[in-house]
């Protein structure tokens, strides 16, 4: 039943686009008229030595793809598809993959390996095709090192696609052994221990037993450590990325090979060849990770049963590490402030000097000192810019205490630098510190401010002159202000930088001119630092951010007229299209929060939503989130005006809806439902239809993401309290949907971190569906439509008492429920409030809790219920 | 499938604007969704807590008593749902008629209630006129304590003022509970019973100025007076009624002319009419007006009350129930041209208040005539009861301050030092 395509699979590869597109159109055909024959023709295409390698690679690729997609939903459909065929051809795809490993052609086993890993990890699952891993494992014993190579390389993808649970203990203790034997240092074939030690990465996952045995995990160490001096990088290099996954998958047994680690490891940073030695540094970025989540997680405070205990590797290694740390700063390249893509040693032991900082704290202080007085006013560039950079680097860590007379000291030099250092790196690296320094040093909460009244202008002054110099410093600069701006932002109606807030203003929007804003992301940090400008600015300059509402609408006009046509250059204004209705967004929360400012903003209302109808329009598939959120702020301080805007955007409502492959567009716009509620309220009727058919969509979809349906559940009770009995008939949609999600709930047993987090912010969604469902129902007629559903809502309630794992939110939100439910359906649901467990016990806790929340909604319960079982 | 690139975020602040844009966004919202849904259910709780008569036929005889002051029993409340919101509409005489009864009134303190300073606040009160302050459809409306109009103004209070722009205008409305100080042109606000549509009755004091502190910056109504916000708006200092607290109160400057301290109980709900969670106290050091004066501004030798005449003649303070000091005959009824639920002034003849087990017994009245026709209410029984003893042995703050330092021990002597 096999077909001839090879000559197909090569016109797929052609020059002449005509010719490709005509191949392509022929796979597809062969692949919809008859599936299993289709996949059985490219895996003999794949196994057979005759054919050109150009096309068993693609013909691989193909089956590949086949076997896996990115999107959740078409994955699945493609595992059932291939559990559901034959066996007999799945049989003979499998035996065609493994007769690969054998080839010659380097690029056929490769790709043979890959897509054996991609049937495994559908079929290993299912507990088919069993005698996978024996088959493999008997073949790395054979001779020929080509296939002992590719058959190990087989073995890593495996472990990379399947979960350690897969694999029984015996199987798993073979394939380690077989890898390790590979990685020794008397294989012979570079090839083969090169993919040994990459497979080994793969399998560490799968080790867990191994690492618990001492023999074991010592031989397993020895043979890693032993790899990162083969005379191979690439092997060396493959070996350092075993071993910093080892220090972060088996912290805790690190502890009798540290030593020798840090031998290694800091001959690799000073002499290795760059790719070795950056992951060399990257070993101890990593226990810098695992040690500073320690050290959160217990506050410091040990005892002989936390969980994983804190070795203090850092703290030990400490005097030794951070020079080694420090030379690295001194290989700087040119350039690589300009350059996006760089990573070098340099910056590698940077960042990890400050993971360093945030291990260890003041303990770093004093080790660094000397390095930066020896350097930083040295006439090689580099030195100053490594003293700066080994500064700017420790600043989040230590104690305020302890860096504070040593910035004030610096700031002076830092400003000076800045301003007059000839070298563009230097002042980068210059801006970037006086950043941290008001991220970490600046703010309400620290004792003594670095910025004063003596020197905030000189700090103004420098930075605002800065954003005149190359791309890359001004950014920087613009992040220094960022920051700046944030220390100031919970002051209430005065700020120091109020004298200075419309000359900010002026240079961040000259800035965003600039006609090499593009670069170094420069348009994107002056847009960011006005929006913190304006989130943390006063009353004082109230009337400031009234101004530039005008100004930014003026912006955004102005692209709007650019007719421009090229996809690069329609890509950019997009791109600007979000800066501006971001910036307008934060201006309209900002002014609509108080009544003054918001009559003020008022005025401009039909303006700015004439602008963001014409950004919308701009778009034809999808909906802008940034106009979609600044759309929200806007009705949100509309209220009931924002009716008249209701007809033009309606459309861009629904597309925004049935967004599912930008989840965030589709989140963003069901939160605009509920802004559109809460202005509109009744007046919304007439679109209610139309959302709640798409919101339901929404949730019957297994493509939109599931972070999504929550919020679209709250988003039912925002549109029943805005409607009230109007709700009643979408009742019979909503109700099941809410009831199955409800049970779905209730049980947590067993989830990790994120999926109680997930399932609370869920129930948070359907209690508030159901508040805002009774309270837009009460006193009307139709309240009875409601009492078939209080059984089920209340013995909800009572299961997630008893479940014992809800959230403070959630907690506050059911016992608000039950005062709805109770206030709503009043003694129509009096005998059945009093049968249920939360009308006691758990109102009771609620009462004495110590959250005024829901203290507050409890006291609410109580009343509500009192009157409803009293009448 | 290699191992994940060891890149490390380089000189870049671990923070994205947008996704802060976001986060704003959705606290926004939930925000906004806890107030609407707060709404739905202060709006139940107003309907149930609220008594309205406006079914019955204005009294003529209004300015000079209010035969309907006293609170309603509970069950004939149920089917007269009346909303504040409504209430906020209310013009003319019907406003005045609500309001006047809407106010809480502080008992005078005359002992010093258990627990002190653990369950009441204490803040110094200012010299003015108690008034209810209400904005709505953008004009703001304040009433005296008899119902009677102070002010109309426009001020920066949700839809207290008129623009172009507003919105919500059925649903936002504030009732303030305040004092007018008139030598800075200020309105005080002691409590908060209503903002932007939320009812706060049923909610605690603690929550309430917790609310009122919070909200009221934010509307922009403590700014100086300018066209749209005619007189500046300003909260109290509360303090904790502890030793330090009591002092502070007692003796810190403020702002405005103090008239006494007040007490709050933490958690009390507002309620209107007369209550003793609510206390009232004061002496020569915080008051210029301890002692009470006559229609001529002038303290009388003797002690004056005001009483209210019932229809079997006798003769009842504010309190529920009334407490009654004598009985007028028929006669001297007739004589005097009196008519069921007018107040009338007497004087007390000097030590002339017989207690018994510390009730009043009997009281010596000298009826002196007819008080001022704006004079809404009669006095209350701690109100008389504070004067007769400012007159006689004063609750001093020493007494507060010592009841608060043996705050362990449940019985005080106050009660006989006062009455002794």
């Amino acid at each position: 039943m096999a077909m001839e395509i090879t000559q197909v699979l090569l016109s797929a590869q052609a020059v002449d686009s005509t010719v490709r597109k005509h191949a392509e159109e022929t796979l597809k055909q062969f692949q919809e008229q008859n599936l299993p024959a289709f996949l059985l023709s490219l895996s003999g295409e794949l196994a057979s030595e005759e054919k050109p390698v150009e096309s068993r690679k693609l013909a691989g690729l193909i089956l590949k793809n086949a076997l896996d997609a990115k999107e959740q939903h078409r994955k699945y459909e493609q595992v059932q598809r291939w559990l559901s065929l034959d066996i007999a051809v799945k049989s003979q795809i499998r035996a065609f993959l493994l007769q690969t490993l054998s080839s010659t052609s380097p690029e056929a086993r490769s790709t043979a390996s890959q897509v054996i890993a991609k049937v495994a990890g559908i079929e290993l699952p299912q507990k088919q095709w069993p005698e996978l891993i024996g088959s493999l494992l008997s073949k790395v014993h054979q001779v020929p090192p080509h296939v002992k190579q590719a058959t190990l390389e087989t073995l890593g993808y495996i472990c990379e696609e399947i979960g350690p649970e897969i694999i029984d203990q015996d199987q798993v203790n073979k394939i380690l052994t077989a890898v390790v034997q590979g990685m020794n240092a008397n294989e012979g074939s570079p090839e083969v221990r090169l993919a040994a030690t990459r497979a080994l990465y793969n399998a560490l996952g799968f080790a867990q037993v191994n690492f618990s045995n001492d023999m074991e995990r010592d031989y397993i160490m020895r043979v890693v450590c032993e790899a990162t001096l083969s005379a191979e990088i690439k092997i060396r290099q493959a070996a350092y990325e075993c071993l910093v996954s080892i220090g972060s998958t088996y912290y805790e047994k690190l502890a009798p090979y540290i030593q020798d680690i840090f031998n290694i490891t800091s001959k690799a940073i000073r002499e290795d060849e760059e790719p070795v030695a950056l992951q060399a540094i990257e070993f101890w970025s990593s226990i810098c990770d695992e040690e500073i989540d320690i050290i959160d997680e217990y506050g410091g405070d040990f005892t002989a049963d936390s969980d994983i205990p804190c070795y203090y590797f850092i703290k030990q290694a400490l005097s030794a590490l951070v020079p080694i740390l420090l030379e690295t700063l001194l290989k700087q390249e040119e350039d690589q402030d300009q350059d996006e893509g760089t990573w070098n040693i340099a910056m590698a032991g940077g960042t990890c000097l400050g993971l360093v900082a945030r291990t260890v704290g003041d303990d770093i202080v004093p080790l660094i000192m000397p390095f930066i007085e020896e350097n930083i006013s040295k006439a090689d560039w580099r030195h100053r810019e490594a003293a700066t950079y080994a500064f700017g680097s420790i600043l989040e860590g230590p104690s305020p205490d302890k860096l504070t007379p040593i910035v004030n000291v610096a700031l002076n030099f830092m400003l000076t630098a800045l301003t007059k250092d000839p070298n563009n790196h230097v002042k980068d690296t210059t801006a970037w510190t006086l950043g941290r320094i008001f991220e970490f040093l600046h703010g309400s909460t620290v004792e003594t401010p670095i910025i004063t009244p003596a020197n905030c202008q000189q700090i103004i002054t420098v930075l605002l002159q800065s954003m005149n110099d190359a791309p890359n410093v001004a950014e920087k600069a613009c992040g220094a202000l960022y920051f700046l701006a944030q220390g100031y932002e919970d002051l209430g109606t005065t700020s120091p930088l109020t004298p200075y807030f419309q000359e900010i203003v002026h240079s961040l929007l000259n800035v965003s001119h600039r006609e090499d804003a593009e670069e170094s992301r420069l348009r994107t940090a002056a847009y960011e630092t006005l929006n913190e400008v304006v989130r943390c600015s006063t009353d004082e300059t109230a009337r400031l951010v009234v101004e530039l509402v005008q100004v930014i609408m003026t912006e955004l006009h102005n692209t709007l007229e650019a007719q421009k046509l090229s996809s690069d250059t329609r890509e950019k204004q997009n791109e600007l299209h979000g800066q501006l209705c971001g910036c307008l967004q934060v201006i309209i929360q900002k002014l609509g929060a108080s009544d003054p400012t918001k009559y003020a903003l008022m005025q401009y209302a039909d303006q700015i939503m004439n602008l963001f109808l014409r950004v919308f329009a701009c778009r034809s598939a999808t909906v802008h989130e940034e106009a979609m959120l600044a759309i929200g702020a806007l009705a949100y301080a509309s209220g009931p005006n924002f009716t008249k805007y209701m007809p033009d955007f309606y459309k861009y409502l629904e597309m925004g809806l049935q967004n599912f492959e930008e989840y965030q567009v589709c989140a963003v716009t069901v939160g605009v439902v509920g802004d559109i509620c809460r202005a509109l309220e009744d007046k919304t009727l007439p679109y209610c239809d139309g959302i709640m058919t798409l919101l339901l969509k929404d949730l019957s979809s297994n493509q939109l993401h599931r972070s999504v349906k929550p919020p679209i559940f709250s988003c039912f009770g925002d549109i029943a309290l805005a409607i009230g009995e109007n709700f009643e008939k979408y009742l019979m949609y909503a109700m099941p949907m809410l009831q199955s999600a409800a049970e779905l709930s209730v049980h947590t047993s067993g989830a990790d971190d994120e999926m109680i987090e997930y399932t609370n912010f869920l129930r948070n969604g359907i209690l508030e569906a159901y508040s805002g469902i009774f309270q837009g129902f009460k006193n009307s007629p139709k309240t009875q439509l409601l009492i078939p559903y209080a059984p089920h809502i209340l013995q909800f309630l009572d299961s997630l008492y008893l479940e014992k794992d809800m959230d403070d939110i959630v907690i506050k939100t059911a016992i608000g429920v039950l005062g709805d439910l109770a206030d709503t359906l009043g003694n129509n649901a009096g005998s059945l409030i009093q049968q249920s467990l939360s009308s006691k016990d758990f109102l009771n806790e609620c009462l004495s809790s110590d959250d005024h929340l829901i203290k507050e909604s409890a006291e609410w319960a109580r009343m509500a219920i009192n009157r409803a079982i009293s009448v | 499938m290699a191992p994940p690139d060891p890149r490390r975020p380089f000189k870049r602040p671990a923070f994205s604007d947008q996704q802060k844009r976001r986060d704003i966004s959705l606290q926004r919202q939930a925000q906004n969704r806890r107030d609407a849904q707060h709404q739905a259910r202060c709006l139940a709780l107003t309907t149930m807590s609220l008594q309205n008569d406006s079914a019955a036929t204005p009294d003529p005889q209004y300015e000079h008593s209010d035969p309907d002051f006293e609170i309603e029993p509970e069950a004939a409340v149920k089917d007269r749902d009346f909303d504040v919101r409504e209430a906020a509409s209310l013009r003319g005489r019907e406003a005045r008629r609500w309001f006047a009864k809407q106010l809480m009134l502080p008992e005078w303190m005359i002992d010093v209630p258990d627990r002190l300073n653990s369950d009441w606040y204490v803040c110094a009160r200012p010299a003015g006129k108690r008034c209810f302050v209400v904005s709505s459809n953008g004009v703001t409306v304040s009433r005296l304590r008899n119902g009677g109009l102070l002010h109309r103004f426009p001020s920066a209070l949700p839809n207290g003022a008129r623009s172009n722009n507003s919105n919500r205008s059925g649903q936002s409305y504030c009732i303030l509970d305040c004092i007018f100080h008139e030598a800075d042109q200020t309105y005080y606000v002691i409590d908060m019973v209503c903002w932007a549509g939320m009812s706060m009755y049923e909610c605690t004091t603690e929550f309430r100025f917790f609310w009122l502190n919070s909200k009221l910056a934010e509307s922009g109504a403590c700014t100086d007076p300018s066209p749209n916000h005619k007189y500046r708006f300003r909260t109290l200092v509360v303090y904790n009624c502890d030793q330090e607290g009591l002092k502070a109160a007692y003796t810190g400057p403020v702002s405005y002319l103090k008239d006494g301290l007040l007490f709050y109980n933490k958690h009390a709900h507002y309620e209107s009419g007369n209550t003793p969670l609510v206390l009232v106290w004061k002496d020569e050091n915080c008051s210029q007006y301890v002692l009470d004066t006559d229609s001529k501004g002038h303290i009388p030798d003797q002690q004056q009350v005001v009483l209210e005449l019932l229809d079997d003649g006798r003769l009842a303070t504010l309190d529920d129930p009334p407490v009654i000091f004598g009985c007028l005959d028929s006669d001297f009824i007739q004589k005097t041209g009196s008519q069921t639920g007018e107040l009338l002034r007497f004087s007390i003849n000097e030590g002339a208040l017989y207690f018994k087990d510390g009730q009043l017994e009997r009281a010596d009245l000298n009826y002196l005539g007819k008080p001022n026709r704006a004079r809404a209410f009669a006095d209350s029984y701690s109100k008389v009861m504070f004067q007769y003893a400012a007159r006689h042995s004063p609750l001093r703050i020493e007494h507060l301050l010592a009841s608060i330092e043996s705050s362990n021990h449940q019985e005080t002597s106050t009660d006989a030092d006062m009455l002794g």
